[in-house]
């Protein structure tokens, strides 16, 4: 077992290797100068080819590469064209209130996606499972944007419930959190459902029953706890999908974090901090599915690694 | 061996593959909101009742009425013959992208899978290393590096969705490089080329059909998310996506503005992921989802 886990930890540094040659030759091969950028459009030619030099961007590719994974190692993201901030300072900064949107989603998600898969599940086949399984499906595909704007108008507009926008407490928090949410909730109520049916109809089940043991009992004593268990490790994976979603719905809401970021850095082109956001998340998502991977035979010990 | 016996089994393979497919409601209905929406975008300079890019300033914002089924915007557009249009840059651009992904990712696949050893190794690597990003960040990113226009959208589209068709091929083609027929075609003297595209890729397009059509879903909602940012398609071109982005602004005072355009993309991605289902539960019963 240390032996599959040190393997996939060579394998995430690997990727991450990887991934981090692919956002350099990205932005090698960005059509604009970045020593043209940092120096503004009224810049003597000189000026430009001192800040080039200054950036190193006269090397040769590998060379600026090499001087690129360096600095990365340590955390250097470069810095900011217009901002002229380092971006790791920046990225710091979003990262509490996107870490909280995140949550809340998370929280949502379960709660929401949870009870509807068992309702479906003990209800197979009829009405219930029906109309549950309709709208996890309609959840997943819902364009988040028109979501936002859709809950926006309806729960802060029409009925007042919550504020527009804006960065706050749990009333700020709920639809942001929600938009992000509704598809993950409709992901899990999938989950459970199936995961629960593949439960209740093992041996173990069937003599519990059999024991005297009434239905109520089987389902909480023992269907869902191991029905949830391996839902639980996949908790874990939702930040890599959130990672996107977070650009859409924190733009829509005004919430102060990586997504509003990278949003305000698109309108003016700041490559750096798109970049910067690009990787860290791609760092995230590497190191959540690594986390996953150790975390399963912790909490579900029927999984064994070969 | 005669060629004689196969014909009648592969005809009868492929009725039963319609019939299940036929049978399966919900994929007919996708399958019928594709066509639509293909009949709208092809004919909507016919079918729009204004020109989608005349301003009208006697008329703006004006709320759903006879003239206008569907109001108009800050310009005094025609939301529906804007709505029409803009079916035209999604499905487009969801088509074009995808095709430049089958094509690209299945070729990458093929070659990986077919020739193993260290090109697999390196390709798998690179697949790996797409995939660690989040999907939409990428495009997001890779747009904004390209320049905001509806090609770089496409080809930022297109560039995110290779690895997924990359992976899908090369596992089908691992598990059909041990089969018989194969093997025979090889042993007949067929070489890697002629085996590759003429007997194992037939073979695996099923598999390359669903993917595709659930990309074109993923491709059409990356499309409309990168214009509602103002990466994609640029003013005054109707797409879906802007016509969001702009309706934000006056969700207030003209919600119906957000309406429209939220629905049909909607509707569009459910029925593309509609018909993919559909077309896997068709094509390999025994893989059904349930």
């Amino acid at each position: 077992m240390l032996g599959f886990l040190g393997s996939r930890l060579l394998q995430s540094l690997l990727v991450l290797l990887a991934a981090s040659f692919i956002t350099f030759t990205l932005v090698f091969l960005l059509p604009a100068d970045p020593a043209r950028m940092v120096a503004g459009p009224s810049a003597s030619v000189q000026t430009v080819t001192s800040i080039r030099h200054e950036m190193g961007l006269d090397r040769p590719f590998l060379g600026q590469y090499g001087a690129y994974l360096g600095r990365l190692v340590q955390g250097d993201l470069g810095r900011s064209y217009k901002q002229n901030t380092p971006v790791s300072t920046l990225l710091a900064s979003r990262i509490g209130p996107t870490l909280q949107l995140m949550l809340g989603a998370i929280a949502l998600e379960l709660l929401i996606g949870l009870p509807l898969g068992i309702w479906a599940a003990l209800s197979r086949g009829r009405w219930p499972d029906t109309v549950v399984m309709g709208l996890a499906f309609l959840g997943a595909a819902a364009p988040q944007f028109w979501l936002a704007l859709s809950l926006v108008y309806l729960l802060a507009y029409r009925f007042n419930l919550f504020p527009l926008g804006g960065y706050g407490g749990l009333s700020h928090l709920f639809l942001p959190a929600l938009t992000l949410g509704i598809g993950g909730a409709g992901w899990y109520a999938r989950m459970m459902r199936s995961q629960l049916l593949e439960v209740l109809s093992q041996d173990y089940i069937r003599t519990a029953r059999a024991k005297g043991q009434t239905a109520r009992g089987v389902l909480i004593g023992h269907a869902l706890r191991n029905a949830t268990l391996p839902i639980a490790t996949m908790i874990g994976l939702d930040i890599g999908t959130f990672m996107g979603g977070v650009v859409v719905v924190e733009s829509v809401f005004g919430w102060p974090g990586l997504g509003r970021l990278v949003w305000d850095a698109i309108r003016v082109i700041d490559i750096p901090i798109i970049v910067g956001v690009v990787i860290f998340s791609a760092f995230v998502i590497t190191l959540s599915n690594l986390l996953a991977d150790f975390v399963q035979p912790l909490i579900d010990p029927r999984v064994r690694y070969r | 061996m005669t060629a004689l016996p196969a014909v009648p089994t592969i005809k009868r393979e492929r009725n039963k593959t319609l019939r299940r497919f036929t049978a399966n409601r919900l994929a007919v209905a996708g399958l019928i909101v594709v066509l639509l929406l293909s009949v709208v975008a092809l004919l909507s300079p016919y079918i729009s009742p204004f020109d989608p890019a005349k301003q009208d300033f006697a008329a703006l914002l004006q709320s759903p009425s006879a003239a206008h089924p569907l109001g108009t915007d800050e310009l005094g557009r025609d939301t529906l013959s804007r709505v029409l249009y803009g079916a035209r840059i999604s499905l487009s651009a969801g088509l074009v992208s995808v095709a430049l992904a089958l094509v690209v990712g299945t070729a990458l696949g093929l070659i990986a899978g077919f020739v193993g050893g260290w090109l697999d190794e390196l390709i798998g690597r690179i697949i790996d290393a797409l995939l660690a990003f989040p999907f939409l960040i990428l495009a997001i990113s890779l747009a904004a590096i390209l320049g905001p226009s509806l090609q770089n959208t496409m080809l930022a589209i297109a560039i995110v969705t290779t690895p997924a068709f990359a992976r899908v091929t090369r596992a089908q083609v691992l598990a059909q490089r041990e089969l018989d027929y194969v093997q025979a075609a090889s042993a007949l003297g067929a070489s890697s080329g002629r085996t590759l595209l003429r007997h194992i890729l037939p073979n695996i397009s099923g598999a390359l059909i669903v993917q595709a059509s659930l990309a074109i879903a993923e491709a059409v909602l990356a499309e409309s998310t990168l214009s509602f940012l103002g990466l994609g398609v640029q003013p005054p071109t109707p797409s879906w996506g802007s016509m969001l982005n702009t309706a934000r602004g006056y969700l207030q005072t003209a919600p119906w503005l957000a309406l429209a355009p939220g629905v049909i993309i909607f509707l569009t991605v459910l029925a593309f992921n509609l018909l993919g289902d559909g077309l896997r539960d068709a094509l390999d019963p025994r893989g059904r989802t349930r």
